[in-house]
């Protein structure tokens, strides 16, 4: 396959479970952003999703408050910032039609009619709709359908090749990178110690990392109990029945890069690498990261996370 | 006169490239006016030389490095034993019938104002004319000896009021064409004494074909015709068909560019 | 019905339906216009759908446009193909005998048929390429010649297209949406498949692969990448050839081969169906501050280790002033007259037609000998006092830089605009595909319209359409009525 092709198939992936992402953390954040002041921690409610999306920096090079319409606007519409809503789903649309040949008709065609609604809607934001918080919703909703639509396509209808794997591959660095994130962000409120300190303040927090990753029933059919911060750690980052957790992000990495490997017939440190994360993952207990630190084993996960995709680009993109 | 020359480009790269291809055109033939007596070319990396000659009779060599590349040495080396033709250029090899040079090539495109040179150039034949011009250039234009110094158009060059040489070839094919004269250029080297002040001798100059004579060199950066003490390499519309190296790379940066060049008269030395 | 000035050809000179079209037109007084309507509005919707778009060069902000479509077919009888088929096959071979002398022993200017000028300072000659040969001296691999029709079995080339033509997606693309729509038309007619234009292309193009190919030649389709005008086309092509679409950086040459990159390392090409022009194709070359074009393949090409289709240099054969020596090409070549006949056409280089056309400007059409696109042309009678008189200042200038030709009476064919049914000028451009076993013509082309009342420019960057060409056996043409 060219090379070319499969890092368009890639990052195409990657692109569409941002947005995804992007959509569920605002979703999460106006929530919590419309609690009663004395049900919330400090505010800085969307400074932490700005962090959670890593668009914090970028935001302050455009803006100087983050406002809920600043935010909101910067996360969703805005040309300027290559990681809003609108860019992903452009770029993801540009990266679809470089390799239309590659995809199915399916594929193309969700990521196609995703953004020619985009367009419309974009239209109709000039004319004054999609601009407050309420309005926004709507908005959310279709970018997590296109998410749903084009994820659904390429599950159903790919071939299972090389293309179909660093398709995945790209959907579970992402989805990892993600989960990872809003983990980052939230670590303060998910250190045990915390239930004493915050106590039922806490509640909405949690409740929101669940409502953000759409684990609010998974949790209850896990754990069979109220939520509890370690249990929610627990539930991201060592379950593997949970689809966003790390744990499972790095089942599939590591499936889909050996049956690369086995199909081209060469394994490489892409594969050595992606193996040793799932070790350390499977290796691990809540109460050993607890000890080591959740924020250090969080930070090293990610560079760990990006290590993996310079490591799979070096093999099989760029040589 | 015997003319000994040592050509050696060294390229060193920040980031050294993947890889890199080039394409040379360092390779002298005989004609009336030269013979040579021995010639070779030296990549210092892991590759193949390819030989081929192009559409218009030079002899073209290509290679590709495979990196990581920090550092590339291209050298040419060889002697060539010259004779005094008074610019006449016979019996080299011709691909081509003269009007194929009338044609336009994207570095010898006459403007405006090369076009009024060209009609202002008084004589009573072309070749009274190209001479006019000559002179006209040497005294005009002044002649850049900065070996780092690119190649322009001939429009721009002539509007800046200085040109490399092969600057300088391009404004006289530009205006040798604009009068009807099939022109082309020429790449080559020169073996000038100590004294001359300049310090490069990788040359160009032009040829204009005049039905009666055939072709002949202008040296206009000279403002002389070709002597002995001219090497011819490789000729072409423009500099693009004939220069000495072009070439590309894949990944890296930071190129810089040292170019060591020897032409002596071995006879005399 | 009154009669017409120009041929229809769905209704002659207006007298009667001619019995080709019986089922059509049948069909369209069967079908009420919001019918019409809603049939267009769905093909619009297909081809948006599935992407079928086209870059406009100088589009502000909708770069991707629709060409559009027109849901009336346009029919040629089986016999009036076979006519067009023996002449088409007849100038292609002429074409790239042409290519091969003017590259090689030049016969033709020793033989003074052609004034030598006209090939040495033509833009399109490449000097790279003389003495060159390219594998079974096919030189125009995939040509598209534009035809004009002016009365019953009346018709004649108005253009050669032998450097990289485009449209064919459109002709295959149109038989689909066709089909989907409108299956009861189908039924009345027994139509020539296009359908196995991919086959016989990849045939074609693996034909003309090096030698030193080993075992299935890799063939692989470049382009200059999704911002060009065609990227739709390049898409399209390479999916149904089932070959890698790829750009520039996706090669490399490496001791005068070819490569491209894959996730599994470096895979030699053999055949590279190039929709990049020449000056693109290889900056250390041609052009040199190209990045859409291979590093070094010129080199590749000039070693035989790799064949580019078309050839590099073809696009002397379709300059204009060349067109206009077809027939004497033709004739020297093949020692036949030609059997398409060319538009008369006056070559301003010559002082006596440029006297002629400077004095009917208004009456004519004047070309400049190197364009496309129906850039940089002037349409006589549609101009205004000013658009001649500048234009007039363009051609004094340079004068051998144009040719003009009558303003042709081009057939008209029914189409359905905004909400009824009118006749609008049309086009046709087979494809012409050649490879080592000889020439092939896949049956019917591009029907191209112009959509305006009255215009005669069908191309699509100057707001032209396109219709569904239907070949159809002779006999077929009475059940329908």
């Amino acid at each position: 396959m060219l090379a070319r092709t499969a890092e368009n198939l890639y990052w195409l992936a990657r692109y569409i479970e941002r947005a995804d992402f992007t959509a569920r953390i605002i979703e999460v954040t106006a929530r919590l952003a419309a609690l009663p002041q004395n049900y919330r921690r400090s505010g800085g409610e969307w400074e932490s999703a700005l962090a959670a999306v890593g668009a914090l920096n970028s935001f302050k090079a455009s803006f100087s408050e983050a406002t809920e319409s600043n935010v909101v606007f910067f996360l969703t519409f805005d040309e300027a910032n290559p990681s809003s809503i609108r860019r992903c789903l452009e770029q993801a649309r540009i990266n679809a039609r470089t390799i239309r040949t590659a995809l199915t008709a399916e594929m193309w065609q969700s990521i196609n009619a995703g953004w020619l609604e985009l367009k419309a809607m974009e239209e109709k934001r000039r004319g004054g709709e999609y601009s407050g918080a309420d309005s926004i919703q709507p908005f959310l909703e279709f970018v997590k359908a296109v998410s749903l639509d084009f994820d659904g396509s390429s599950y159903r209808t790919m071939l299972r090749n090389d293309a179909y794997w660093f398709n995945r591959i790209g959907l579970y660095c992402e989805r990892a990178d993600n989960t990872a994130r809003l983990m980052d962000v939230k670590y303060n409120v998910l250190l045990p110690k915390t239930e004493e300190v915050g106590g039922s303040l806490d509640y909405f927090q949690w409740t929101a990392i669940l409502r953000a990753v759409s684990a609010q029933t998974a949790y209850h059919w896990v754990y069979r109990e109220s939520v509890k911060p370690w249990l929610i750690a627990d539930l991201l980052i060592l379950r593997k029945e949970m689809p966003r957790s790390l744990a499972y992000c790095y089942d599939g990495l590591t499936r889909f890069l050996d049956s690369l490997g086995k199909a081209y017939g060469k394994q490489g440190l892409a594969q050595r690498h992606a193996r040793n994360i799932l070790r350390r993952i499977d290796s691990a207990s809540m109460e050993s990261i607890f000890q080591q630190g959740l924020h250090e084993f969080v930070t090293k996960f990610i560079e760990d996370n990006n290590r993996l995709g310079a490591l799979i680009a070096e093999q099989y993109l760029h040589h | 006169m015997r003319i000994r020359i040592q050509y050696e480009t060294v390229y060193t790269y920040a980031t050294p490239p993947r890889s890199v291809i080039q394409v040379l055109r360092m390779t002298p033939r005989n004609h009336e006016g030269q013979h040579v007596i021995d010639w070779r070319l030296d990549i210092d990396a892991n590759c193949i030389l390819k030989a081929s000659e192009d559409g218009f009779g030079n002899l073209v060599h290509t290679f590709t490095a495979m990196g990581p590349i920090p550092q590339l040495i291209v050298s040419a080396e060889g002697e060539v034993e010259t004779f005094d033709t008074s610019g006449f250029v016979r019996n080299a090899i011709e691909r081509f019938p003269p009007e194929l040079y009338l044609r336009q090539s994207p570095l010898a495109i006459a403007d405006e104002r090369l076009k009024a040179l060209a009609t202002s150039m008084e004589g009573d034949s072309d070749h009274a004319r190209l001479h006019a011009l000559l002179d006209t250039l040497h005294e005009k234009l002044d002649f850049d000896t900065d070996p780092t110094h690119g190649v322009t158009t001939a429009a721009r060059a002539y509007a800046a009021g200085a040109a490399v040489a092969a600057d300088f070839a391009h404004i006289f094919i530009a205006c040798a064409r604009e009068m009807n004269v099939p022109a082309r250029f020429v790449s080559g080297h020169i073996a000038l004494p100590e004294d001359s002040g300049v310090r490069h001798a990788a040359h160009a100059w032009a040829e204009a074909y005049i039905p009666d004579y055939g072709w002949i060199g202008f040296d206009p950066a000279l403002g002389k015709c070709p002597e002995e003490s001219h090497v011819r390499v490789a000729c072409a519309l423009d500099h693009l068909g004939a220069a000495p190296v072009r070439g590309a790379q894949t990944g890296g940066d930071g190129e810089a560019l040292d170019v060591r060049i020897n032409v002596v008269d071995s006879q005399n030395q | 019905m009154s009669k017409t000035r120009f041929f229809d050809e769905m209704n002659g000179y207006g007298e009667t339906t001619r019995a080709l079209y019986a089922g059509v037109a049948d069909w369209l007084k069967k079908t009420p216009a919001d019918i019409l309507a809603t049939r267009r509005a769905q093909a619009e919707l297909m081809f948006r759908r599935i992407g079928i778009t086209f870059a406009v060069y100088g589009g502000n902000d909708d770069t991707e446009r629709l060409i559009p479509f027109d849901i009336i077919p346009r029919i040629v009888s089986q016999s009036e193909w076979s006519a067009l088929e023996i002449g088409l096959v007849q100038r292609v071979n002429a074409l790239n005998m042409f290519l091969s002398d003017i590259y090689g022993a030049r016969e033709i200017l020793k033989a003074g048929v052609l004034p030598p000028d006209i090939i040495y300072r033509n833009a399109y000659f490449r000097p790279e390429m003389a003495g060159r040969r390219v594998p079974h001296d096919v030189w125009v691999h995939i040509a598209g010649i534009d035809l004009v029709r002016t009365g019953e079995g009346e018709f004649f080339v108005l253009e050669d297209n032998a450097r990289t033509p485009s449209g064919v997606s459109y002709m295959l693309e149109n038989r689909e949406v066709m089909m989907r729509l409108m299956p009861d038309l189908f039924s009345a007619y027994r139509i020539a498949p296009v359908d196995n234009y991919a086959d016989a292309l990849l045939a074609a193009l693996r034909s003309v692969a090096p030698t030193a190919a080993r075992g299935e030649p890799t063939v692989v389709l470049l382009t200059p990448g999704q911002y060009n005008s065609a990227y739709y086309e390049h898409s399209f092509l390479a999916d149904r050839l089932g070959i890698e679409l790829v750009e520039g950086h996706d090669l490399s040459v490496r001791e005068e081969v070819v490569y491209m990159k894959t996730t599994q390392g470096p895979k030699r090409v053999d055949v590279i169906y190039r929709r990049v022009d020449d000056d693109w194709i290889d900056p250390l070359s041609f052009n040199p501050d190209s990045a859409l074009g291979v590093p070094g393949l010129m080199n590749a090409y000039y070693a035989g280790n790799v064949t580019i289709t078309n050839a590099v240099g073809t696009g002397v054969a379709d300059d204009k002033a060349i067109y206009s020596y077809m027939p004497e090409i033709v004739k020297f070549y093949t020692g036949q007259e030609a059997k398409l006949g060319n538009v008369q056409t006056w070559r301003c280089r010559e002082p006596d037609a440029y006297k002629y056309v400077r004095e009917h400007l208004d009456e004519l059409v004047v070309k400049e000998v190197n364009g496309s696109g129906g850039y940089g042309m002037l349409v006589g009678p549609h101009a205004t006092r000013a658009d001649i008189d500048e234009f007039a200042k363009r051609l004094d200038a340079d004068p051998a830089n144009y040719i003009a030709q009558p303003t042709l009476a081009l057939s008209t064919c029914p189409a359905f605009v905004d909400d009824s049914i009118a006749p609008r000028h049309v086009d046709l451009r087979p494809f012409v595909l050649t490879g080592a076993n000889g020439v092939h013509v896949v049956p019917g082309g591009l029907t191209r319209v112009a959509m305006r009342a009255g215009s005669l420019v069908v191309n699509s960057s100057q707001g032209g359409g396109t219709k569904d060409t239907w070949i159809i056996e002779d006999t077929n043409s009475n059940e329908g009525a």
